[in-house]
């Protein structure tokens, strides 16, 4: 009885679909997406313009003057642009002096051990004298008393003040903050500690800069608590370099630079290595895809209709 | 379905390293060994090349005792 039911059903609904002459419309079938130009181009203005108006709303700092997000740092051609490069090492080397001599008063550098110079600026024989050069306190002997004794590649740098308070007395309240990871922690990265290095300049006319401070374009504020440190021969670099100004901030950056990124050598090697081959693999894949479908986009479907 | 014509060439590559399975896996291992090599060697004559008098062991032996 069902199926006398269904059969009449199935006739009936058959005929239905027969009559009206239905016409499936596929994506793929389509001749072109200019079929609805305006549609498309509708759409994608309103996507623009959406996430425009999603930017402009989640921003809300928007500055216009230049003193409160510091003078724009130019863009300079370091050795180690380009997804090509590595640092120049020697540059390193110098930096590091660099850094030594003149910021470490100052300036903590907690993530950088002894050891990771080894081999990226100096040799291990170097870097074991160096850093038996400084003193560093070691766990309770036997009488349970600290002592001293002197450093090995396995410890970090030394800070210049046990702690941030000492930092700030010293420094008339102004914190120099730890130098490990600035190029990573400021807009412009080597860029940007260049320019601050070498653009200490006289506040321009109407512009004070109270007891205390310096006026630096660079600075977001425009007033910063160190004054100018780089001068022209306060450093000897070993390997005769001429050290002016520039050439010690060049240097001192690329160090900072290194100091943020240590890995960025091999990173760049990987990833060059990595492009070639996803790119020779992407290319077979099209290819391959291609090859295999070529019959099913070649093939031609007849309809015969019955007389 | 259609199918490639299995000409000198063809047959003689099928015959040596896809006909029997322990080759096939065999030879994508030393395949995989050997291009890791020739890839690795390469890349690292064009990464020295580029980055000439720049990297640690091009300055090192100025400071080595």
């Amino acid at each position: 009885m069902f199926s006398r039911i269904a059969s009449q059903a199935t006739r009936r609904s058959v005929q239905q679909a027969i009559k009206p002459a239905v016409q499936a419309r596929f994506a793929s079938t389509k001749p072109a997406a200019a079929a609805n130009a305006m549609q498309v181009a509708g759409v994608s203005a309103a996507i623009v313009g959406a996430t425009g108006l999603g930017y402009m709303y989640a921003n809300d700092n928007v500055h216009a003057n230049m003193a409160d997000e510091g003078l724009h740092p130019p863009e300079h051609p370091w050795y180690h642009n380009g997804p090509l490069n590595t640092y120049d090492h020697a540059a390193i080397r110098r930096g590091y002096q660099v850094y030594k001599e003149v910021c470490s008063a100052c300036h903590s550098l907690d993530r950088i051990a002894w050891r990771n110079l080894i081999d990226v600026s100096h040799t291990e024989d170097e870097v074991k004298a160096m850093s038996e050069q400084e003193e560093y306190q070691d766990g309770p002997d036997d009488n349970g008393d600290m002592f001293q004794r002197p450093g090995k590649p396995s410890d970090y740098m030394p800070r210049p003040y046990p702690n941030d308070e000492a930092a700030r007395a010293a420094n008339a309240g102004a914190l120099p903050p730890d130098l490990s990871l600035m190029t990573k922690a400021r807009h412009g990265g080597a860029d940007y500690v260049f320019a601050l290095l070498t653009g200490y300049v006289d506040a321009p006319g109407g512009v004070e800069v109270r007891e205390g401070l310096n006026y630096n374009p660079y600075f977001p504020g425009g007033a910063i608590a160190m004054a100018r440190v780089l001068f022209d021969g306060v450093v000897e670099y070993e390997d005769g370099t001429p050290a002016t100004t520039s050439q010690m901030a060049r240097d001192v950056s690329t160090f900072l630079a290194w100091a943020a990124e240590p890995e960025h050598d091999e990173r760049k090697k990987m990833g060059m290595k990595a492009t070639v081959i996803l790119t020779g693999l992407t290319i077979l894949s099209i290819y391959l895809k291609r090859f295999k479908w070529a019959p099913i986009k070649s093939r031609k479907i007849v309809y015969n209709p019955p007389k | 379905m259609p199918s490639a014509a299995a000409n000198g060439l063809t047959r003689t590559i099928y015959n040596t390293i896809f006909k029997k399975n322990s080759v096939f896996v065999t030879s994508i291992f030393v395949g995989a060994i050997g291009f890791e090599m020739a890839f690795d060697t390469v890349s690292d004559k064009v990464w020295d090349n580029v980055n000439k008098g720049k990297q640690w062991k091009d300055i090192k032996d100025k400071y080595e005792q």
